[in-house]
């Protein structure tokens, strides 16, 4: 039944989100979907390189892309969605012929094209579907109130993405509710968290941070649930900031979407990696879980 | 065969890629052209004159003019050549402008091209025959189809010009979107009152039958006489016999169904009379929520109807009406503004469209005239109005203005200080659209008198904290964003044609345009007219229009009507398919191909043979590229003819 995909952590999964990576293999390994290493995967093409040339940023992502094409398979899920931006846009910018010949120009070999980058997000709706997530259950989330918070360029521009409304997206909702949480109608799903403002501008993050932390709590969340190690980093890691900047006093836990998956999977702790997250979420959780039980 | 050619200037539109003299004197050149001039403008008065005049003084017996598409001024020369006394049929034209000096640049080629144009109608005009029109009689009724402002008019223009009128209204009560509006702009007077009395004039009318609850199944037959099947939908209660005392609306017991005439913010029965001035005011019944349907069991409204009206196993019944014009006045519907997922429509039940904040206005409605938000009933103090939803907006597919949201939404936000004093509304506008009698003076009073803040600027997401709604937008004449905590946020959601549009234009065989508005036969001149003749248009089907431009096209539809049946017969066109008898085997294969059902099939001395029924022939030509046997021949386009064309083209 074993589904193949290639899999393309991203830098981000190899130190600030290894959470989100070792959380991401547990959950497709326990889901029956095989995720297959990419040989001597590099940069994506992401920051800094897509800010100062498109042709050389394309060229970083259709290196991997052709990596992928040499093992056989024709597409790849990665849990970042700037990596996913990065490889959607160079496929999309390689079917100009002028444009994908100055690529290959920079490459070994050239891009033959035709690989396919979703997230694990889409990998998990797409090819496990929501019957299987739902029947490999071992502990319900339930009574846990989560709010789904997607970042603003998981399905943005919608033309690239092609995945899910890209105002009202639904997918991490509708999993988790899967897995028997009980998902809150959060309205700052796509909402810009800061991203990369972290270190220019803080205050700016403070703001855009501070804003989506209020309206969670607004509509009852216990935690919010993230699919993006950048937007995990900012309402994590710098939640003191923003309570400092706004006077607030959030506790929120920020968990990935996986590794709240990883519970419901009764997948072992090390691999879940609550450890590594600001905001622990453990006495959150399992208070939700006991008052439900 | 005594030729004159005419070649027009039109202006600078021709003379200024081709050289006209050029073609004329070339086109002397051609068999039987005896005369060949250009002349300025051919459609003028002087153009026209110079033609009868070159007819009587040379003995001309065919005209070719080289000039514009035949689809306007055809019908101009063919009158001009017949006021001098030859038959109509013995002009062509030339397309000289659409398919040469509008196109191509360079004068010399387009000189030569012309050329080759004027020698190919020659060539066609020395096989024209004469043809001469037959008459057939006129069924002097006419349908209108849909009973909103627009159908209303025509149908009452109709009726008081003497002719016996069919309408046929969708919904159980005529009166459209306007009977679901409160006030109309930009006079602010109540919008049941001035359409309530026309309503009364249709059902009190002896010229007009009125259709309720009905749709047009199909459509058959041709101008003067059209035969239409009306289906008249099962009400399940007997009109004959029900008062509209409303009894069973006050025992049904499925009381929360989704009101479709209050835009479905508030609840209503499952037997149902729309509202208190409904023509016809007569109860319906939806099988879908009433519970003798859905469980088996209840009849309760059958116990208490006095007149014992209630007839749970009524069915659809096909009545046909035989008309001799139809006029299309089916309307528009709404956008859908959950597809609009930034601004929460559908999700947020305080994001509601313009239509359904009539509703909550109109005295009738649900709130009884009280604005109460639907989330929790309180009255609202700040509104947001956002326009173009829907409208104006290529990444929606709908890059048309909707013509009229940007006055309904000035007068929703004056409605609003009305009813509440304290209230603040707020306009998110792209760009005020308010082009008529009094129209911009009534936005800026919205502005002026009535204090609501025009904000312009496009709002980028709308959002709940806590109970309130909270707008997020831009400025862009302050060039800030702009956030507003709101209590009701009012989408002006745009116009698109109504549901079912496009298959009702295929059964009228009218065209329609890719968002499904019916096309006129032409845009500038001949707005309520379509390319079927007998067939008409009035009002929104034919794109987004205010009260007075439907108004004013239900008018215009009737006096076209009017003027068609003011004769007794009618004229067929005489390029009509013609079997030639003698080499029709009577294979039937035109009779399968001809999508009109004009030919049929009949027997001569033992043999079967085809038959065109003239008055049915639509002249399409497709008969004549199916028969095998050559035996069937378009008048005024036969194979010898187009044959004659491209052999002097070819050789050209």
């Amino acid at each position: 039944m074993s589904e193949a995909i290639a899999y393309y952590p991203g830098c981000s999964g190899l130190g600030t989100s290894k959470e989100y990576d070792t959380s991401t293999r547990a959950v497709c390994a326990a889901l029956g979907l095989s995720l297959v290493d990419i040989p001597d995967w590099s940069c994506c093409g992401s920051s800094p390189a897509h800010t100062k040339d498109h042709v050389l940023s394309a060229a970083l992502a259709a290196r991997n892309l052709q990596l992928v094409s040499d093992m056989g398979l024709k597409a790849a899920a990665t849990p970042c969605p700037s990596c996913l931006t990065n490889l959607r846009t160079a496929n999309h910018r390689c079917e100009a012929a002028p444009f994908k010949a100055k690529v290959d120009k920079l490459l070994d070999d050239p891009y033959a094209g035709g690989v396919n980058a979703v997230s694990v997000l889409q990998a998990l709706t797409e090819m496990v579907g929501l019957d299987t997530v739902k029947s490999a259950v071992r502990t319900p989330l339930k009574g846990l109130k989560v709010a789904c918070y997607y970042g603003c360029i998981m399905n943005r521009p919608p033309e690239l993405m092609a995945f899910d409304d890209c105002e009202n997206p639904m997918a991490m909702d509708n999993i988790l509710a899967a897995m028997g949480a009980e998902v809150v109608p959060f309205p700052l799903k796509v909402e810009c968290c800061g991203a990369s403002y972290g270190i220019p501008r803080p205050d700016v993050v403070a703001k855009l941070s501070g804003k989506l932390l209020d309206a969670a709590v607004g509509v009852g969340a216990d935690m919010v649930a993230v699919a993006c190690p950048l937007c995990q980093m900012n309402l994590d890691l710098r939640q003191g900031q923003v309570n400092r900047a706004g006077g607030t006093n959030f506790r929120m836990p920020v968990p990935y979407f996986t590794q709240l998956m990883a519970v419901a999977l009764n997948i072992a702790d090390e691999e879940i990696g609550f450890s590594k997250l600001c905001v622990d979420p453990r006495p959150v959780l399992s208070k939700a879980l006991a008052v439900a039980d | 065969m005594r030729i004159g050619v005419f070649v027009c200037h039109c202006g600078s539109n021709i003379e200024g890629t081709v050289d006209t003299a050029t073609v004329a004197k070339a086109s002397l050149d051609f068999p039987e052209v005896v005369y060949a001039t250009d002349t300025m403008y051919a459609c003028s008065e002087p153009g026209q004159d110079g033609i009868i005049q070159a007819i009587k003084d040379k003995n001309l017996t065919g005209v070719v003019v080289a000039s514009c598409t035949p689809r306007m001024h055809e019908p101009t020369f063919r009158r001009a050549v017949e006021r001098a006394g030859l038959n109509r049929f013995m002009f062509e034209m030339a397309n000289i402008r659409e398919h040469v000096s509008w196109i191509g640049r360079d004068r010399e080629a387009n000189t030569n091209k012309s050329v080759d144009l004027v020698r190919i109608a020659v060539e066609k005009l020395r096989r024209d025959a004469p043809l001469i029109p037959s008459k057939f009689s006129v069924n002097k009724r006419v349908m209108v189809i849909g009973g909103g402002v627009a159908g209303i008019q025509a149908a009452l223009d109709c009726a008081d010009g003497g002719l016996e009128v069919v309408l046929v209204e969708r919904e159980s009560s005529i009166g459209g979107k306007m009977a679901k509006l409160d006030k109309t702009f930009p006079t602010v007077d109540c919008s049941s009152c001035i359409l309530g009395p026309k309503m009364v004039d249709v059902a009190q009318h002896p010229n007009i039958t009125l259709h309720a609850y009905s749709e047009v199944d199909s459509i058959g037959g041709y101008v003067g006489n059209f035969q239409v099947q009306v289906k008249k939908r099962a009400t399940y209660v007997d009109w004959e016999l029900c008062t509209g005392c409303g009894a069973c609306m006050e025992k049904c017991p499925s009381k929360k169904n989704p009101d479709a005439f209050n835009e479905k913010i508030g609840p209503c029965t499952s037997i149902n009379i729309p509202f208190p001035q409904a023509i016809p005011k007569k109860a319906v019944i939806d099988p879908t929520t009433c519970r003798q349907f859905v469980k088996g069991k209840c009849g309760v409204c059958a116990k208490v109807c006095p007149t014992g009206a209630i007839k749970y196993d009524m069915t659809d019944e096909i009545v046909t009406e035989d008309v001799g014009a139809i006029v299309a006045a089916t309307g528009y519907d709404l956008f859908d503004i959950s597809k609009v997922t930034e601004y929460g429509g559908g999700r947020y039940p305080d994001v509601i469209t313009g239509l359904q904040y009539e509703r909550l206005l109109s005295a009738s409605g649900p709130t009884g005239g009280h604005i109460k938000r639907p989330s929790d009933g309180k009255e609202p103090k700040n509104i947001v109005f956002i326009q173009c939803v829907g409208s104006r907006d290529k990444s929606l597919d709908r890059p048309y203005c909707s013509g009229f949201c940007c006055m309904y939404t000035a007068k929703q936000t004056i409605l609003t200080k009305d009813h509440i004093p304290d209230s603040q509304s707020y306009v998110f506008y792209m760009d005020i659209r308010s082009p008529g009698k009094m129209y911009d003076e009534f936005t800026r009073r919205a502005m002026e008198e009535y204090g609501a803040r025009y904000i312009r600027g496009r709002v980028a997401m709308v959002y709940p904290k806590g109970d309130k709604m909270i707008v997020r937008g831009a400025d862009t004449l302050a060039g800030t964003q702009v956030e507003i905590e709101a209590d009701l946020v009012v989408l002006a959601a745009g116009a698109e044609a109504a549901k079912g549009a496009p298959q009702l234009a295929e059964k009228l065989r009218i065209s329609y345009d890719k968002y499904g508005f019916f096309m006129e036969s032409h845009p500038k001149l001949k707005p309520v007219e379509t390319n079927t003749a007998g067939v008409y248009l009035a009002g929104s089907c034919q794109g987004p229009k205010d009260i007075p431009q439907s108004v004013g096209q239900g008018s215009a539809a009737a006096a076209k009507v009017l003027a068609l049946f003011s004769k007794d017969m009618l004229e067929s066109d005489p390029q009509i398919s013609r079997v030639d008898i003698k080499r029709c085997v009577g294979c039937g294969k035109c009779i399968m191909t001809c999508p009109f059902k004009a030919i049929k099939e009949v027997e001569f001395r033992g043999q079967k043979k085809a038959e065109v029924i003239e008055t049915v022939c639509q002249g399409c030509g497709i008969c004549t590229s199916t028969c095998p046997q050559g035996a069937i021949q378009l008048s005024h386009f036969t194979d010898n003819q187009i044959l004659a064309e491209v052999n002097a083209l070819c050789q050209s």
